[in-house]
């Protein structure tokens, strides 16, 4: 095993350009699960990023709020000036418990890409941007545009994710809702985030497809104001979306199930078509 | 770059350190078997159940999460700092039962306790969610935490 | 009385088998069966190791007889040639890195040629599936009272239902772990383990070793529930035989994966109830067919099954009672003690069914029960008659009060009605649970306790009970303080060390206030009978055993009692019938639950739990067991749902196997009510294991009431809720 201390971001640029293979790991919350067993992961060489401040700021902006790629979700529901973007804390105080909330990131959960993240769906909802850098220079990605299928991402080999850049918008209607298997410490069986400003709906999906999604289908739905009168008009919408799966946590007639009463009763006080 | 052991300096229960730390290490290794702290339990090794529960730089963490050279530079307080008089009213609730929970429970208990501002926000139940007992049914060990309903300021 | 090792808990000093400094180790680690049934053709160690580096174990390497000792000599150390289950350790490793032996486990191939194995209990198996007899029966019990089919068809209404409940893991927080050595040519093993004398016993039989030569040390034990009554003799076994194959100490801990996959459970139930009951709803006739999944090994099985039908029928009145209970041999990972130990499966079902037929009779729950809760001088399904005093309808109506259950239940049907997606709803269980050994089992393990006094005054307990939370070394202390008139700081508790302390029977059933507390209590009793005079107490006994160690310097100063088997319990094992226990506690919960519409998840948002207990020993002890006891109640009927695949453990890690969290339940408010038992120390009844068997029946009852649906399957997770509406919504 060989762990490379960046001292500066350019240097585990450097480091990711010259060795793509590298791991880079900030809070290690997902990455040291079951460590000890996992004796593929001990032979890799590691990039550990967890030193660079420079990576750990909030930057409120007037008209976006940037996280740099170490800000944890502690950060965040610390942080009073979320009340803007209010699905961030309220998301964060979801994932696992203190103990992780203190250590992951948001960066972290984007690029560990799993189809459960409860960081990603409410920064999808905010129409969130990622900064990938490499010794190339830097790009913007849509958050919405990141995610090719399970576990494909939209990062080179030679890139890593430097800051997450959310614009600051009038939001008239926001939820965030997971379904897990207990009240905390859970891994989400069907989750979504809701927004509406006047950049139009978002409604994100989690736990639903092989990577979080924007609901097309629906947001149209919703957008063009055709009459729901039940949990199951929203069905020929969530066929379209997304294809939940049976697995270890639950399975897909449930979570479809779940998904379309869940989101019914969110949008029925809201929506003047929902009835 | 380190291959194979790094030597890294950190401050431990209040005392600077300097150990020879195994790349392979996680935090919880380091403290249990080359420091001689086996007070912090791995009870899963996968972060959900928070007997590894340290603090570092003051807040709570699972150290069977935390490589052990990414504490280099940085304040790691255990449940050896935990001295008798910290813990007479959880003695007294019977927030302990068996014990191998307990480590955890009172390194996160003592972090609510220094930060009262968090009962603000959150339910003492919900900040101890990252703790499991199987032993307590957890009213002993929040009973522990809150004062008494009746209690004066004082 | 304060824990008296609560401190040392607390701050972290509890030095758990881990913990340990053992010196210079090796680590050891487990090769095991990739299939659930077969026979092992060939073991290939792959080249990349140097295995000249490791010590290796097979089952030719066992000393005395290759079976684990228990019941029935069924289950090998380690398997020769015969798989029966996933995950029966084969091959033994040691080395002395943990990272080298964990790896290498993983690199010797056991090549398993297969069987057709067998998993599913409830159905009769195929000719190539049978492994035992001719339908894989492990054993069958049978409970006969009355004429029961006379009864139902003499009955107003007969009413039927079919009940199911799932394994469930203990997730002690410390898992299993041992360590050993040899010295001086004594084996000794110490380690995470209730009950030091099953562990002697099981190491005289596999190493082939007297009593002398073998030395079983109790480590402070990071919780059991029963998952480390009969378990632990196999590891300790294990880890027994790589320190004298190795000539080396050798510890052995288990990672949560594979104390998960491989280790014992609760046993699964399905219970069928026939009913029958009178015009005016009393039970006329209880027939009752109790079936657990016995595992591939029979382990403690005919014990969880005899439990399980004497307390099947609950705390009723019914002149014509049938029980039969039946476990399977399956191929599934051997299932073994749970606390509660086939009571809650039993009373799951039964508390379920009594609500189903009161629904039936259009009566409420409650006064179903009020009618037909068993009173004083009524006999219980293997005829013993209960006299003890105990007012249970009283319990039942305490709780009643308490909770304000007619107001709640109003309440929440105005609260129903108007709610777009919540629903709330109240279930109430009444129930008992027998503490010690069934019958005569209490004589069988003719248990003992000894008291010495020490030179400088102080006195010292040796039992073989062990303190796994629960309690027991403060409860010994207080009870050996209050009979010598010592203060407890000069009662000292002997580690559980087998060269030391005689045999007490094991940490299990309930009887370890009850049963050994009462012995200890005798102990003291006979020690002032030792300085020839009974009435000796506090500062007299202390100058009279000092008095007595300057005349007798360097003998020791011991009194020991045994169990006295109170009088009159008379129990016939052939025919399963007389007092099966010398005292039941008697309880009634209340559940309320807030079902969610929207994700069918269930919350359980309150409960009480009220239980007569003879007398409380130690009032946060006391308080503790039931709190902790409810609470793996509620994650049984609520949450813990172990997926089998290839009969064991698929969900193996607690990211997927769900316990609560403290946000997960309400704070448990706990009643006690004292009705001083005479054969229990100071008047206390056992308590560990009677909170398991109430939660998961009135959490199912409240799921009942707040939802109109009947569920019959536990865990009630989501996606079984939505089924249950579902079904209800289709059919009208």
């Amino acid at each position: 095993m060989q762990v490379h201390l960046a001292a500066s971001f350019d240097e585990a640029l450097r480091v990711k350009g010259q060795h793509p293979d590298v791991v880079p790991i900030a809070g290690g919350t997902d990455l040291l699960v079951q460590w000890p067993a996992a004796h593929a992961l001990h032979e890799r060489a590691w990039l550990d990023l967890s030193a660079l401040g420079e990576l750990a700021e909030i930057r409120f902006e007037d008209d976006a709020v940037v996280l740099g790629a170490l800000v944890t979700y502690w950060d965040v529901i610390q942080d009073e000036r979320f009340q803007v973007l209010p699905l961030l804390p309220a998301a964060a105080a979801t994932v696992g418990s203190v103990q992780i909330q203190t250590r992951g990131t948001w960066a972290g959960n984007i690029a560990n890409a799993s189809p459960a993240a409860d960081g990603v769906p409410v920064l999808m909802a905010y129409d969130a941007e990622v900064t990938l850098a490499s010794t190339a220079g830097r790009r913007l990605v849509p958050l919405a545009d990141f995610y090719h299928g399970y576990k494909q991402l939209e990062t080179r080999p030679d890139e890593l994710i430097e800051s997450i850049r959310l614009p600051l918008r009038t939001h008239d209607f926001e939820d965030f809702i997971k379904v897990g298997s207990r009240a905390a410490q859970a891994i989400t069986k069907v989750g979504m985030a809701i927004a509406h400003s006047e950049a139009g709906w978002r409604i994100v999906a989690n736990s639903m497809a092989p990577a979080v999604c924007r609901c097309r289908a629906l947001e149209q739905l919703v957008e063009s104001g055709e009459p729901v009168d039940s949990p199951d008009a929203l069905m020929a919408g969530i066929r379209a979306d997304v294809s939940p799966i049976d697995d270890i946590r639950s399975t897909a007639a449930y979570r479809e199930k779940v998904f379309s009463r869940v989101l019914y009763h969110a949008l029925l006080p809201f929506c003047g078509s929902f009835s | 770059m380190a291959e194979s052991r790094l030597e890294i300096c950190f401050t431990l229960n209040g005392a600077p350190v300097t150990a020879q730390v195994s790349l392979r290490h996680r935090l919880l290794d380091l403290l249990r078997y080359e420091l001689d702290l086996p007070g912090s339990k791995e009870g899963c090794g996968e972060g959900e159940c928070g007997a590894c529960t340290v603090h570092l730089d003051g807040i709570p963490v699972n150290s069977c999460l935390v490589p052990a050279w990414q504490v280099r530079d940085r304040e790691v307080v255990t449940v050896e700092s935990v001295v008798p008089g910290d813990i007479a009213r959880m003695l007294d609730t019977g927030a302990t039962q068996c014990g191998a929970c307990t480590p955890g429970v009172v390194m996160t208990a003592r972090w609510i306790e220094a930060n009262p501002q968090l009962l603000e926000r959150f339910t003492t139940r919900q900040l101890m969610a990252g703790n499991l007992c199987r032993c307590t049914g957890y009213d002993g060990i929040i009973d522990g935490l809150e004062p008494p309903p009746d209690a004066e300021d004082s | 009385m304060k824990r008296i090792e609560g401190v040392a808990k607390l701050t972290g000093r509890e030095r758990f088998v881990d913990d340990l400094d053992l010196g210079e180790h090796l680590w050891g680690a487990t090769v095991r069966s990739p299939s659930p049934r077969g026979r092992v053709t060939a073991i290939r160690f792959s080249n990349d190791i140097d295995w000249s580096e490791f010590t290796i174990v097979d089952h030719v390497d066992i000393p005395g007889n290759n079976t684990v000792f228990l019941l029935e000599d069924d289950q090998p150390v380690l398997a020769a040639d015969v798989i029966r289950h996933l995950h029966e350790p084969v091959l033994l490793l040691a080395h002395p890195s943990r990272d080298a032996v964990r790896r290498a486990a993983k690199q010797v191939e056991v090549v398993v040629e297969p069987a057709e194995p067998y998993f599913d209990f409830r159905v009769a198996p195929d000719p190539q599936q049978v492994q035992r007899g001719d339908d894989n029966l492990l054993k069958r019990l049978e409970i006969n009272k009355g004429d029961v089919e006379a009864a139902l068809a003499a009955a107003a209404h007969v009413i039927e239902g079919v009940y199911e409940t799932g394994a469930q893991e203990h997730v002690y927080l410390e898992t299993q772990g041992m360590a050993a050595w040899v010295e001086d040519g004594v084996v000794t093993i110490k380690g995470s383990m209730q009950c030091p004398y099953y562990v002697v016993k099981a190491a005289e039989c596999a190493l082939g070793l007297e009593r002398d030569h073998l030395r079983v040390i109790h480590a402070p034990t990071g919780g059991g529930f029963g998952g480390k009554e009969e378990f632990p003799s196999i590891l300790a076994i294990h880890t027994a035989l790589l320190a004298m194959k190795s000539g080396r100490t050798v510890k052995m801990i288990y990672e949560r994966a594979e104390d998960m996959a491989a280790t014992t459970k609760r046993h699964p139930s399905r219970v069928r109830h026939r009913t029958g009951v009178d015009e005016d709803g009393r039970l006329v006739a209880q027939d009752i067919e109790v079936v657990l999944d016995g595992g591939a090994y029979q382990t403690l099985s005919p014990v969880v099954l005899s439990r399980a039908i004497i307390h099947a029928a609950g705390p009723y009145s019914c002149d014509s009672v049938r029980i039969v209970g039946k476990a399977i041999l399956t191929n599934s990972v051997p299932y073994g003690a749970f606390r509660g130990f086939g009571a809650p499966q039993s009373q799951f079902a039964n508390e379920r069914h009594m609500d189903v037929v009161a629904r039936e009779l259009g009566l409420d729950p409650v006064e179903f029960r009020r009618r037909n809760l068993i009173g004083d001088g009524d006999s219980t399904a293997t005829g013993q008659v209960i006299d003890d005093g105990a007012d249970r309808v009283g319990v039942m109506d305490l709780a009643l009060d308490r909770s304000d259950y007619a107001g709640r239940r109003a309440a929440h049907v105005d609260f129903n009605a108007t709610h777009p997606y919540l629903r709330r709803g109240l279930g109430l269980a009444t129930f008992f649970h027998g503490a010690g050994f069934t019958g005569a089992g209490e004589v069988h393990l003719a248990s003992r306790v000894a008291v010495t006094g020490l030179p400088d005054g102080r006195v010292e307990v040796l039992s073989a009970s062990t303190e796994m939370g629960q309690g027991s070394q403060t409860v010994f202390t207080q009870i050996a303080a209050q009979r010598l008139g010592y203060p407890p700081a000069d009662v000292q508790i002997a580690v559980p060390d087998t060269h030391r302390v005689p045999d007490s029977g094991p940490t299990v059933a309930s009887r370890t206030s009850m049963v050994v507390g009462r012995i200890l209590d005798d102990a003291c009793a006979a020690l002032g009978e030792r300085l020839g005079d009974a009435d000796l107490h506090g500062g007299a006994l202390r100058a009279a055993i000092i008095a007595w160690h300057r005349e007798h310097p360097g003998a020791t100063l011991s009194a020991e009692a045994s169990y006295r088997p109170p009088p009159g319990v008379a129990w016939d094992e052939d025919n399963y019938r007389g007092a099966a226990y010398g005292a039941f506690a008697w309880a009634a919960y209340l559940a309320e639950v807030e079902v969610d519409l929207r994700t069918y998840a269930v919350q359980c948002t309150d409960f009480l739990a009220v239980q007569e207990v003879g007398h409380v020993l130690n009032e946060t002890l006391a308080r503790g067991q039931i709190q902790g006891g409810v609470v793996q109640g509620i994650g049984w009927a609520l949450l813990e749902e172990c997926t089998l695949r290839d009969g064991a453990m698929l969900n193996n890690r607690l990211t997927d196997y769900i316990i609560p969290t403290s946000a997960d339940v309400p704070p448990i408010d706990v009643v006690f009510v004292e009705n001083p038992y005479a054969e229990g120390p100071l008047g206390a009844k056992g308590i560990g294991e009677l909170p398991l068997d109430g939660p998961a029946p009135a959490l199912a009852n409240a799921v009942a009431d707040a939802l109109g649906v009947e569920p019959r399957v536990i865990p009630m997770t989501p996606e079984r809720v939505m089924d249950l509406v579902e079904r209800v919504a289709t059919d009208g």
